[in-house]
């Protein structure tokens, strides 16, 4: 007679779950929610006078001009970002991958710009090109290019997407390197003696096997693109010339840290979120069936 | 540095601790950097020691927004300061804050500390009045934009020193020629170039005295006169007579590396600049648009003032009159301006810099206080006074670079300026009297 599995119910699993339920609750659902919450309201800076006035907020939002265009510079914005941080990211691990000697020493040094916060990150760059002060203009002058961020949009948002594309690449870098270590090199070697060479290895072996891992690094590139760039765009740029590196998460940050504009902020931010679940959603559905684990 | 830093930090918070009883302490939030923190310290410093009963604890909190942000922060969640410096923009704000902000005049009369509102200049504490004539704000750093100019350059290109537009061209195209990348440039583009050109050519940014007389104001800055004056830079742009360098200060190299020969800010920057400039400065009135006025009307103020927040015990408000009736003395005030080239908020600081004979060895430094006491203010020259004014200036920053860069003529710029501003001012109004 066959017996029945049976698995009887016990608290265990809930305790298990409980930690990391508890956090999501703090850290995301709570905060969510007042941001929702306050999203509803038009409120003075010192929370002395509150207006209840439903979806006022994003009404404003949806008829400023401003915010429209913001939602394509912040598709580029993002897009760039998330490209160049992993292409050079991809490109760095490679190469330190087949270093030998002095490995290590390499890999510190790429490592270490995830270190730098945001702002001092942005404050670097300002000084590098800094058009009067800055060592790039300096030479971009002999291949006859003027340089000044303060009045060319493109410049500055070239200059924003640099700067927070080369933040980034650590993070990538290192994920990337654990990708590349984790194939057995056996099956590498095999390839090499039926004569491959290194960008065919590449191509045709190591990117298709590290494809988790430029999944889960898009997913996250894209997020950090999103929500925490405002840092360097506040050290680089303050969102000029004219709104030209005002992307979404800038203005969020802008209106309600600067501006002490809360509802509005806030409102902004919802939209946010929901872009980025959106977001999150469809690169898991689609982008995930091309991802072999 | 950091850890030394930290042990003395935690050293002077020990000490601190075990004679908190005996003094009260102040704590003073401020957004002085730099050198100009460094003399807030030395002005705590100075006045901890006259006396034992209070200590004033400076605090340095970041940019003026920085800082401000972060006084209401702290206020809503009730571990506010008891002075905070806020800069003159977020005075509307501040203001429409009634129940946040303990009235300066009212805190000295309660405190019983000798208080004279017709000590202070005119032009400074009329901008921090009530429309009753209620000091709210103690003024602290207050200064104006002039014309900083590169006395080297000027001599070497043969041009004097310019009192009007038509003279600002001409130097510039002088000092182009002779080889200088630039003739002029600014920072605070709103404050100089919008704000405190109207001042001095008399003319209104906005509808209800700039805002002093009444929360439901339009602005009105988008007149044929300043437009017609910003098409006139803008086209300089394009001759390489002016070049823009950015928002606030940033264009400061530009002067001091000595690319521009001429730079309109703050008379504040007097510090930064001789520190810097390798060759000969010096600073004179801002010209004049003579097609628009014969002759200058006055500047307005920028800087900051010391708001008192509510909610503190009546020892620790004692303190504070206390300190600012020193804060606000000829000595402390006369050496705070010649050492920033802030202006001498009161009329006493200004004899006693002169009898020292400071502005005689160092020539154009009263440039600020003669700009802003040149006549009577009127109701346009008073000053502003627009809710949600930080970002007011934000739209505005944003609409000129639309022009410095070619994008738009003045005229599209400003009544883009104008409209968006207005939005954001009637979204104050309904925040300040919430239905």
């Amino acid at each position: 007679m066959l017996k029945r599995v049976h698995f009887p119910t016990s608290a265990l699993p809930y305790l298990l779950v409980a930690p990391q339920i508890l956090i999501t609750l703090v850290f995301f659902i709570w905060p969510a929610s007042q941001a929702m919450y306050q999203s509803f309201l038009i409120e003075d800076a010192f929370g002395l006078g509150t207006e209840f006035v439903w979806f006022e907020n994003f009404e404003i939002l949806w008829s400023d001009s401003h915010y429209l265009a913001s939602f394509q510079r912040t598709a580029v914005f993002s897009l760039l970002v998330a490209g160049l941080s992993m292409g050079v990211a991809l490109l760095l691990a490679g190469f330190a991958q087949r270093v030998v000697r002095g490995a290590m020493f390499y890999r510190t040094l790429l490592i270490w710009p995830y270190a730098v916060a945001p702002v001092l990150a942005g404050a670097l760059w300002v000084f590098m090109f800094n058009p009067t002060l800055g060592i790039f203009p300096y030479f971009l002058e002999f291949a006859g290019i003027t340089w000044n961020h303060y009045l060319n949009g493109n410049q500055a948002m070239a200059l924003v997407i640099l700067a927070a594309a080369w933040k980034q690449v650590a993070y990538n870098f290192l994920f990337y390197l654990a990708a590349m270590q984790s194939i057995p090199n056996s099956v590498i070697e095999a390839a090499a003696i039926d004569g491959a060479g290194p960008a065919r290895r590449f191509w045709t072996i190591i990117f298709p096997l590290i494809s988790p891992t430029t999944f889960f690094l898009l997913v996250i590139n894209m997020v950090y693109a999103f929500f925490e760039t405002f840092g360097i765009i506040h050290a680089v740029t303050q969102g000029g010339p004219g709104t030209s590196t005002t992307i979404l998460v800038y203005k969020v940050f802008n209106d309600g840290f600067v501006g002490l504009d809360l509802g509005g902020s806030a409102a902004q931010s919802v939209v946010l979120m929901v872009l980025v679940i959106a977001m999150t959603v469809v690169q898991f559905r689609f982008v995930e069936r091309k991802v072999a684990y | 540095m950091p850890i030394k830093s930290m042990l003395c930090a935690s050293a002077v918070l020990a000490v601190a601790g075990s004679t908190a009883f005996a003094e009260t302490e102040i704590q003073w939030w401020h957004a002085m950097g730099g050198t100009n923190g460094e003399r807030v310290n030395k002005i705590a410093a100075d006045f901890n020691a006259t006396q034992d009963d209070y200590k004033v604890v400076p605090v340095y909190k970041g940019n003026y927004t920085e800082t401000m942000t972060a006084a209401i922060a702290a206020f809503r969640a009730k571990e506010h300061p008891q002075i905070v410096q806020v800069f003159e923009v977020g005075t509307a704000t501040m203001m429409a804050a009634k129940g946040a902000i303990y009235p300066v005049e009212k805190l000295m009369n309660d405190a019983g500390e000798p208080f004279d509102g017709d000590a202070f200049l005119p032009a400074v504490v009329s901008y921090y009045e009530t429309p009753e004539g209620e000091l709210l704000s103690m003024p602290f750093n207050s200064s104006t934009p002039v014309l900083w100019y590169n006395k080297d350059a000027l001599d070497a290109a043969g041009a004097a020193v310019p009192t009007t537009w038509d003279e600002v061209k001409t130097a510039s195209q002088k000092l182009v020629d002779n080889g200088m990348k630039c003739g002029v440039s600014f920072g605070w583009q709103s404050w100089v170039m919008i704000e405190n050109f109207s001042a001095w050519h008399n003319l209104p940014t906005g509808t209800k005295e700039n805002g002093f007389a009444g929360f439901d104001t339009e602005l009105t800055f988008n007149n044929a006169q300043v437009a017609a004056r910003l098409d006139d830079v803008a086209s300089m742009g394009k001759d390489g007579l002016f070049v823009y360098g950015g928002r606030r200060g940033d264009s400061l190299p530009m002067f001091t590396n000595g690319e521009c020969g001429m730079w309109m800010n703050s008379s504040a920057y007097y510090g930064s600049i001789s520190s810097q400039a390798q060759f000969e400065f010096g600073q004179s009135m801002l010209p004049l648009d003579t097609s628009i006025a014969d002759a200058p009307q006055n500047s307005i103020i920028g800087g900051a003032t010391l708001w008192v927040l509510e909610g503190h015990d009546e020892a620790e408000y004692k303190g504070t009159a206390k300190f600012l009736t020193y804060l606000s003395s000829p000595e402390v005030q006369s050496w705070w301006h010649q050492e920033t080239g802030y202006v001498p908020i009161t009329t006493a600081a200004y004899e006693l810099s002169k009898e020292q004979g400071f502005y005689d060895s160092n020539p154009g430094t009263d440039t600020a206080i003669k700009q802003l006491s040149l006549n009577t203010p009127t109701a346009n020259s008073r000053g502003l006074r627009y809710g949600n004014f930080v970002q007011v200036r934000d739209v505005i920053n944003e609409e000129l670079e639309a022009l410095w860069g070619g994008e738009k003529t003045a005229q599209d710029a400003l009544d883009a300026a104008v409209s968006r501003g207005n939005d954001l001012l009637r979204r104050f109004e309904r925040t300040a009297n919430p239905s």
